[in-house]
């Protein structure tokens, strides 16, 4: 199943390098990885979508957690979770597509974030899968450029398993 | 707690003033531009350097002293070339959990990614093959992370960590203080609490089974755990195999002692792993050699896994009742707890299996005046009455050794196991010597195959300029034997690339101003053997033995454990007493 880790890192050179070195040595293959500030200065987060099972779930975390940069990882894949990926996509657009195209953009809640006389940059930011169905609906008038950063993701609800590490 | 006085000195002092307080005496490395700082101020400082003659030696030489004393090995390099020679090293004492700090220089910081004379990026080469490595490029960080790098090193599953250290690190002035606090890594957490859960889980396994068996890996070793393990097995009757890594954490001439498991293995000891009902596995990872086929390992077995890295846990096989923990701890955790038992049938049925094999062994031929090598292993045991320390190439005499040299002790026996790498030997033995630095009570053997002996022997002139002993017994057959076994087995016999040929060993030892004989029939053995070990200095030995002798049992690469290529019923004799 496609699973979601979110890994906590101390924010240091060659951290990032060290994560992904670990991926590929041991032949995971990456959906897709994220990596930002948080709150508390020097560490960062991570967020890595990929395919995996229960065992290998399992062993990527274990694995993760014998980086010593790493402090806390944790499997949202069975948590209720806030998950968004934002998507920049430049679509053509003549006069007369452009109504269409806004049409889409509103029943999709996305937003026009520039505008030329042959194309437009939208912009979305959502579920993954909510994206998708804007750039299906989008193909047809001809895609440009596209770029996603990927999910990022948060479990809901007050706690956050980071509150520990803050306390220390 | 010691404290320094702030005093500002340059970072190639702290460097040693750090060693120091680590407790370390002697380093293995070689010089070069990007060190030479470091190694201007050691000669201020009360720590042996011993000059290699080439970098991996180095490693192999820290590597050696870390699995003979069961403390850090230190190996020290220049930038660029000196750096990437330790990486074969580095990766044998990653794969063998073997805990070593490299420090190597670097080229100064403002020159970093310029790709400057001798600059390599050893951080990023040797990132996999670490357990964790660092580079320093501010002299204030420079006491803490060599603090750090010695606290992973031997902490939790202990391994090598590199310190790259920049040149002007090296010369620039500091008057860091080490306050001897604890070293505070946020993330790293090598200690695990055994909860009662998983402990009582396994009771229940142990108690209940008929026909156990205990899979005493290399853990049992590094963990000191070796009176804990014999008192649970004399607790619990439980007979115990070894791996090639964790021979002599149990007792070899032990009742309950079967032996080493997997691919060379004796028969008896893989059949007892696929008929046992439970597998006990202390401190060791599944490894493939030991397996076999993994679908049909031990199918009928419940597995415990006592394991101090939980990444390894149902990485191969997929166990029952995994314990994450230092194995001493957890065996001493399981002891008050386990019911007393003799388990005599169980043995017995094992006990009756081998009966035949050991007749087809080669140890109860008469003679007919040929020299093998398991002769030579043979005699040295009984000669040494199994109590030298060997360190063991990588081969078919790697394999005999394990299979004829009974390790009743502890660190009795240094091996690369994991990654296999030849040339091992000779430097990881002059580690070793440095470990066991007393002649009466430490005996060194090196056992080593006329490839492998070639990868390192330049190494043997060190062992001339430092002045140390230890007793190389070449096994000598002329071939790259070990492959060469495989291409008779598995390739039609076609020998490729592996008939060798050597220098004159006995004149080579001669040229390092070294002692030297050469034994071409069993009869010699005994008086080659007595004369190395009363000879002052490093004695070379020149086994010539059969050329195209195999190793027996063989489970082929990718085959079930029991389906074994078993000796030939040519060399199949009558019982004489072995
Ligand atoms: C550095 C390295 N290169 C290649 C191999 C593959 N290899 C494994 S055993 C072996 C033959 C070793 O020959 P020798 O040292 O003469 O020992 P023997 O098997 O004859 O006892 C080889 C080439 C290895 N293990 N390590
Ligand atoms: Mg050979």
């Amino acid at each position: 199943m496609l699973r979601t880790f979110v890994a906590h890192v101390e924010d240091r050179p060659g951290v990032l390098n060290r994560v992904v070195s670990l991926f590929r040595r041991r032949g995971y293959n990456i959906g897709s990885l994220t990596v930002g500030t948080t709150d508390k200065p020097g560490v960062s987060r991570l967020t890595v979508v990929m395919e995996a099972d229960e065992d290998s779930a399992r062993r990527i975390q274990a694995d993760l957690y014998k980086l010593v940069n790493v402090l806390y990882v944790e499997d949202l894949s069975h948590a209720a979770t806030v998950s968004r990926d934002l998507a920049l996509l430049k679509v053509r657009a003549s006069a007369d597509t452009r109504p269409q195209i806004l049409q889409l953009v509103e029943v999709f809640r996305a937003r026009a974030v520039d505008v030329t006389t042959d194309a437009m940059v939208l912009e979305m930011c959502g579920a993954s899968d909510k994206i998708d169905g804007l750039i299906d609906v989008l193909r047809p008038f001809g895609i440009v450029e596209m770029v996603r950063t990927g999910i990022v993701a948060m479990r809901r609800g007050g706690e956050s398993q980071l509150e520990m590490l803050k306390a220390s | 707690m010691t404290t320094t006085r702030p005093v500002t000195r340059s970072g190639a002092c702290v460097l040693w003033e750090v060693l120091l307080s680590e407790g370390v005496d002697v380093v293995f490395g070689y010089p070069g531009g990007a060190i030479m700082p470091a190694y201007d101020t050691l000669l201020r400082y009360p720590i042996r350097h011993v000059l290699v003659r080439h970098e991996q030696g180095a490693a192999h030489m820290a590597d050696g002293y870390a699995r003979a004393s069961g403390k850090v090995g230190v190996c020290v390099a220049t930038s660029g070339p000196g750096a990437t020679n330790l990486v074969t090293g580095i990766a044998t004492a990653m794969l063998d959990s073997s805990p070593i700090v490299c420090i190597t220089g670097q080229v100064s910081s403002k020159f970093i990614g310029t790709d400057a004379f001798q600059e390599t990026d050893i951080t990023g080469v040797t990132l996999p093959i670490t357990k964790h490595n660092y580079l320093v490029t501010d002299v204030e960080e420079l006491g803490p992370t060599l603090r750090e790098a010695f606290y992973v090193a031997r902490s939790g599953r202990p391994g090598p960590v590199l310190v790259d250290i920049t040149k002007d690190v090296q010369q620039a002035l500091t008057s860091w203080v080490d306050d001897g606090a604890p070293v505070v890594l946020p993330g790293y957490r090598p200690k695990y609490t055994v909860d009662d859960e998983s402990l009582a889980r396994a009771v229940a396994l142990i108690d209940s089974a008929e026909r156990p068996v205990i899979l005493a890996g290399h853990g049992i070793v590094k963990a000191e755990a070796s009176a804990d393990l014999r008192a649970f097995v004399e607790r619990t009757g439980i007979p115990v195999a070894s791996t090639l890594l964790g021979l002599g954490g149990f007792p070899a001439t032990h009742p309950l002692s079967l032996g080493m498991l997997g691919m060379h293995g004796e028969a008896w000891v893989n059949h007892a792993v696929q008929e046992a009902d439970l597998l006990i596995a202390l401190g060791m990872r599944f490894d493939d050699r030991v397996t076999g086929k993994l679908d049909t390992f031990a199918p009928r077995a419940r597995k415990i896994h006592v394991e101090i890295d939980p990444s390894e846990i149902n990485k191969n096989v997929r166990v029952d009742a995994p314990i994450v923990g230092d194995v001493r701890e957890v065996l001493r955790a399981l002891m008050p707890r386990v019911q007393q038992k003799t388990r005599g049938s169980w043995v017995a049925k094992i006990e009756e299996s081998k009966g035949h094999s050991a007749v087809r062994d080669i140890v109860s031929m008469p003679h007919d005046g040929r020299l093998f090598a398991a002769h030579v292993m043979h005699d040295l045991w009984r000669l040494t009455e199994g109590r030298a320390l060997v360190v063991t190439d990588v081969g078919q005499h790697q394999m005999w050794e394990a299979q004829y040299y009974k390790h009743d002790h502890p660190r009795g026996l240094i091996t690369s196991g994991g990654l296999g790498t030849m040339g091992f030997a000779l430097p990881a033995a002059i580690g070793a010597r440095f470990a066991r630095p007393s002649l009466e009570k430490d005996e060194i053997w090196v056992v080593v195959g006329d490839g492998g002996f070639q990868m390192t022997a330049c190494e043997l002139s060190t062992c001339a300029q430092e002045g140390i002993k230890v007793n190389v017994a070449i096994i000598n057959n002329g071939y790259l034997g070990m492959v060469r076994q495989w291409q008779e087995f598995f390739y039609e016999g076609r020998y490729s690339a592996t008939p060798m040929k050597s220098p004159d060993f006995v004149k080579l030892a001669d040229a390092h101003g070294l002692s030297s004989r050469r034994v071409t029939s069993r009869e010699e053995i005994e008086d080659a053997v007595a004369w190395a070990r009363k000879t002052p200095g490093t004695c070379v030995i020149d086994f010539r033995v059969e050329q195209e002798d195999a190793v027996y049992p063989m489970v082929p690469a990718g085959a079930a454990l029991h389906d074994m290529i078993r000796r030939p019923s040519s060399i199949v004799e009558t019982a004489e007493d072995p």
